[in-house]
């Protein structure tokens, strides 16, 4: 069957399997394979994507059910070559080890911070709960994730500074 | 010596170290583009599979793939009768008729994609027949007990008996017939899944004109898995190259599975002709892996009324399951059982016993986060027999600097444990806490406080050469290039070796690359473990670099029309000293060095000194020194239902120099989290030697809503053993969090907790012992 997604802004049609998960469909047939499979069942966040607007993961997610969806993966988050400051904020803070979960990390925290620009601290350890680390206990990812919604927070005049 | 971090900083006087700068790979890792071993593809490429056991014991009867082999799709079925040797380097076996875990395979399939690879795997016929199995040490041990492996001369009956370290210290039995107590105590913990995100996967690449097979592999040890595969191939380690893929995490793991699944690949990559893919499902990974190896721990201790620690005796049996290549491990078990203490009279005994169970292997600490968890609680336990305060005890028996520890070592190095106790006990308010804990009326939520000390030897000790390769190289354009034979399994290496590179020439990081593992380019340096790297692996690249530098030198005086010994590079400037305007830029000597034809690149090849340890008399000096650490736990325990929920964690660390504060706190707070699931998350439920709890759905690692408060205190000695002073700091990181979760647990509740993980089941069993036994009396051993 065809898939027609809007694959980090550009429109995408895929022959695909009925079968077939996101993941697969992301990592196999449209060579991003920035998400990981972890687990293959929902519980690691490894190859967590936003789909329309939403952090999903992509492991439980049929393809099929995904048509005429946006989907967005870290491959669509720097451009030009210039990084998202979320990512920034994930070097800056040391929230990178191995690097397998950083990704799903990163896709989850900016469908919060779209939703919830504002979030607490305690709303982002929250949001990321569906995310494994084994590497980084979590701390630094948090203090990344915090940093970038408090720089979104900031009034436009002190932006720049 | 001070702490390090804000406002208080140490200054070493360094350049590039003893600073955060980003991780060198952390651009790749934030955008996606860091390829791990399931990330790639090559034309032609076929995925492989393999049929693992579905018993715990058992023998092949017979095996038939001609159904599987013609399946449409499938390209190659490889059985254990079509192999020439089904043992392994590493003694596990590649593929077997006798199963002894359910981690063995008895065929392999490559097909043309993952639905014809099912159906290939599921056409295999086997037909079984179960063997009596064994899988607790003491079935093992039992009289006339099924033997894992028969007419094995590294066996007696299932003692492995290269297994076997001691370790003898003055005279216990002597001291036993003389001390005023005795005090006998078992203690005992389960396995532990390394829980890596990443699972095992390798690519094999045949090339048929050449002879050489390429894998590509996230291997712990690239040079290990190249053992693998040139032994199986039966060609030689110079026609079989591993190139290491971003690891997507090991904490010791990525290693028997890893070669095993490298080998497996490239048997069908060498069978087909073709690009062989192998994915392990975290399944698989979690059934056939290594795990930490489960400890019983039998202590025997003399003490006197005072308090002091006369005598030392304990027998450390673990269950190894059904391989095993890590005998070293009781080298460092034997050494380290007692503890950070001064005891004058030890014998330690430590042996592995082989079971029908998933096999044990290196995993964060290698047992020491099991033996900390027993000695501590031994010691707790005894104070309290003592009736002595525990802290006390602890101080009046630890180890002091000019004291010998309990492998015989004199004790020649700083020792700046008792500065670690007492910052992180004035920062916790520790000794107050503790009794007022102790005195709380018994309510429904229940307050604790309670620490472990510990040391770890630095590197590998006597264990093994601690020895590497390191290469340092310029450009015409001033870039450098480096390589070591140490790997980045995530841990930050590659950052910490190109900062000491950094400090060592003079120049930013930011121009220096890191190459990566690749076994064709640089020599076998050994595993990549025993938080080594940094500590010694790290020398080599520094004795490279300083050899480079001086090179640079004789260029620059060149220029200068001077003598090396009057130009200095500093900051990526050659100076002529004495000339302020004498200077000339690192590049512009890094090009006229190449169009001269100097000496451009450097391997250099580091050893530490040969330490004095004898196995066979079991003692000496064990490690070229020793990171010393505390760790501080607060819980509260839900009495209802038996809940532990560790709500801070205070961790003083001796990190000698730190290299990269930011790397090393992020190896603490990990290795906080991973010993909280040691302690009290982590059960790995096992039923006829297969694993239950086999992903992430039922193995609970913790999550940030498990994180508790941490707070990291980094410390610095002066010991100049490791590269810059540094000590290691991967696996402090973790080893003694369990124990002080423990200590505080008994703290809050007045439970002596023996056998460790203790998830809300097992502590709610244990309360509600507790209870029917008369809360009054459980009050009155709460101290």
């Amino acid at each position: 069957m065809l898939l027609h997604i809007i694959l980090n802004g550009k429109p995408i049609t895929a022959e695909i399997e009925p079968e077939q998960t996101l993941l697969s469909v992301l990592r196999n047939d449209l060579k991003h394979t920035g998400a990981k499979q972890g687990c293959g069942v929902g519980e690691c966040g490894a190859c967590t994507v936003v789909l329309d607007g939403r952090a999903i993961k992509s492991c439980t997610v049929l393809a099929a059910q995904c048509e005429g969806s946006e989907v967005l993966t870290i491959e669509g988050l720097a451009k030009n070559n210039e990084l998202h400051p979320l990512q920034r904020a994930f070097i800056d803070h040391g929230a990178i080890q191995c690097g397998y979960c950083t990704a799903g990390f990163i896709m989850t925290a900016l469908a919060l911070l779209q939703r919830k620009p504002n979030a607490t601290r305690g709303e982002i350890q929250a949001a990321i709960s569906g995310n494994l680390c084994r590497c980084t206990g979590y701390v630094q990812i948090i203090d990344a994730i915090e940093a970038y919604a408090a720089a979104l927070g900031e009034p436009p005049a002190k932006e720049g500074l | 010596m001070p702490q390090f971090g804000d406002g208080n900083k140490t200054d070493k006087g360094f350049a590039y170290i003893n600073r955060s700068v980003p991780r060198v790979d952390a651009r790749d890792k934030v955008t996606g583009r860091a390829k791990y071993a399931a990330d790639l593809e090559f034309p032609g490429m076929l995925l492989g599979g393999a049929l693992f056991s579905p018993y715990a014991h058992a023998q092949v009867v017979r095996i038939n793939a001609d159904k599987a082999r013609a399946l449409p799709g499938v390209r190659a079925v490889l059985t254990f009768e079509d192999i020439k040797k089904e043992k392994s380097w590493g003694y596990y076996t590649y593929l077997s008729g006798r199963l002894r875990y359910r981690g063995d395979v008895t065929a392999i399939v490559a097909a043309e994609d993952w639905h014809a690879l099912q159906a290939g795997l599921n056409a295999i016929e086997v037909e079984y027949q179960e063997l009596p199995a064994v899988f607790t040490v003491e079935e093992a041990l039992a009289e006339g007990a099924p033997l894992v492996h028969e007419n094995d001369p590294e066996c007696e009956g299932n003692i492995w008996s290269h297994s076997r370290y001691k370790v003898r210290k003055g005279d216990v039995d002597e001291a036993f017939a003389h001390c005023d107590r005795i005090i006998e105590r078992e203690y005992r913990t389960e396995p532990v899944e390394h829980a890596y995100m990443e699972p095992e996967a390798a690519v094999a690449v045949p090339d048929s004109t050449s002879g050489l097979m390429t894998v590509y592999a996230g291997a712990v040890n690239p040079y290990f898995t190249r053992r693998w595969v040139a032994d199986v191939l039966d060609i030689p380690r110079a026609k079989t190259r591993v190139i290491q893929q971003t690891v997507g995490g090991s904490f010791g793991g990525k290693e028997e599975l890893m070669g095993l699944t490298a080998a497996r690949a490239a048997l069908l990559a060498q069978a087909t002709d073709r690009p062989v893919k192998m994915l392990v499902s975290r399944e698989q990974s979690i059934a056939a892996s290594t795990k930490r190896h489960p400890f019983t721990m039998k202590y025997k201790l003399g003490v006197n009324n005072d308090g002091r620690l006369q005598a030392f005796q304990v027998e450390v049996i673990e269950n190894v399951g059904a391989f095993h290549m890590h005998e070293f491990m009781n080298f460092r078990a034997s050494v380290h059982a007692a503890g950070v203490y001064e005891i004058p009279n030890v014998k330690v005994d430590v042996y592995g016993v082989f079971t029908n169970t998933v096999t044990a292997g290196a995993m964060r600490g290698y047992s020491s986060p099991q033996l900390i968890f027993g000695s501590e609680q031994l010691y707790e336990e005894t104070a309290a027999e003592l009736g002595m305060d525990y802290m006390d005890f602890k101080r009046l028996n630890m180890l002091k600097p000019g004291g010998v520890n309990a492998c015989g070592q004199a004790m020649d190095s700083e020792i700046i444990l008792p500065e670690i106790l007492d910052t992180l006990f004035e920062k916790t308010g520790f000794e107050t806490k503790r009794k007022q804990y102790a005195a709380q009326p018994a309510g429904l939520i229940r307050k604790g406080i309670g620490m472990a000390m510990f040391y770890r030897g630095c590197g590998l000790g006597a264990e093994s050469p601690d020895a590497s390769a390191g290469f340092v190289c310029v450009h015409d354009d001033g870039s450098v290039m480096i390589n070591s034979g140490i790997v980045e399994n995530g841990q930050g290496m590659k950052t910490s070796f190109t900062q000491i590179v950094a400090e060592t020439l003079s120049v930013s990081p930011d121009i220096i690359h890191f190459i990566g593992a690749d076994t064709h380019t640089i020599p076998d340096s050994g595993i990549t473990a025993a938080s080594r790297s940094t500590v010694m692996g790290a020398q080599s690249v520094k004795l490279a670099a300083e050899e480079l530098k001086a090179y640079l030198l004789e260029t620059a005086a060149m220029m200068f029309h001077a003598k090396p010994e009057q130009v200095e590079l500093k900051e990526g400037l050659f100076h002529l000293i004495g000339v302020p305007d004498a200077v000339i830029p690192f590049q512009v000597v890094c090009n006229v060095h190449h169009w001269t034809g100097q000496q451009a690149g450097v391997m250099r090849w580091y050893k530490p000194p040969a330490l004095d340890y004898s196995m066979e008399q079991g003692g000496g000096k064990a490690f070229p020194t020793y990171a010393y650490g505390c760790v501080i736990a607060e819980v509260e325990v839900d009495t209802a239902t038996g809940e532990v929920d560790v709500k801070k964690v205070t961790c003083g660390h001796d990190l000698g120099t730190v290299i990269n504060d930011k790397i090393v706190e992020g190896q603490i707070y990990g290795g906080v989290l991973m010993g909280q699931g040691f302690a009290v998350m982590e059960k790995l439920v096992m039923q006829n030697g297969a694993i239950r709890t086999n992903n992430f759905d039922t193995y609970m690692i913790a999550t940030s809503m498990d994180l508790p408060d941490i707070d990291v205190v980094l410390f610095e000695s002066s010991d100049e053993a490791g590269t810059y002073g540094a000590k290691s700091v991967g696996e402090p990181a973790t080893e003694g969090v369990a124990a002080a979760i423990i200590s505080a647990i008994k703290n809050a509740t007045g439970l002596h907790i023996r056998s460790i993980p203790v998830t809300k089941v097992e502590l709610k069993a244990l309360l509600n012992r507790q209870n029917a036994e008369g809360g009054s009396a459980a009050a009155a051993a709460r101290e």
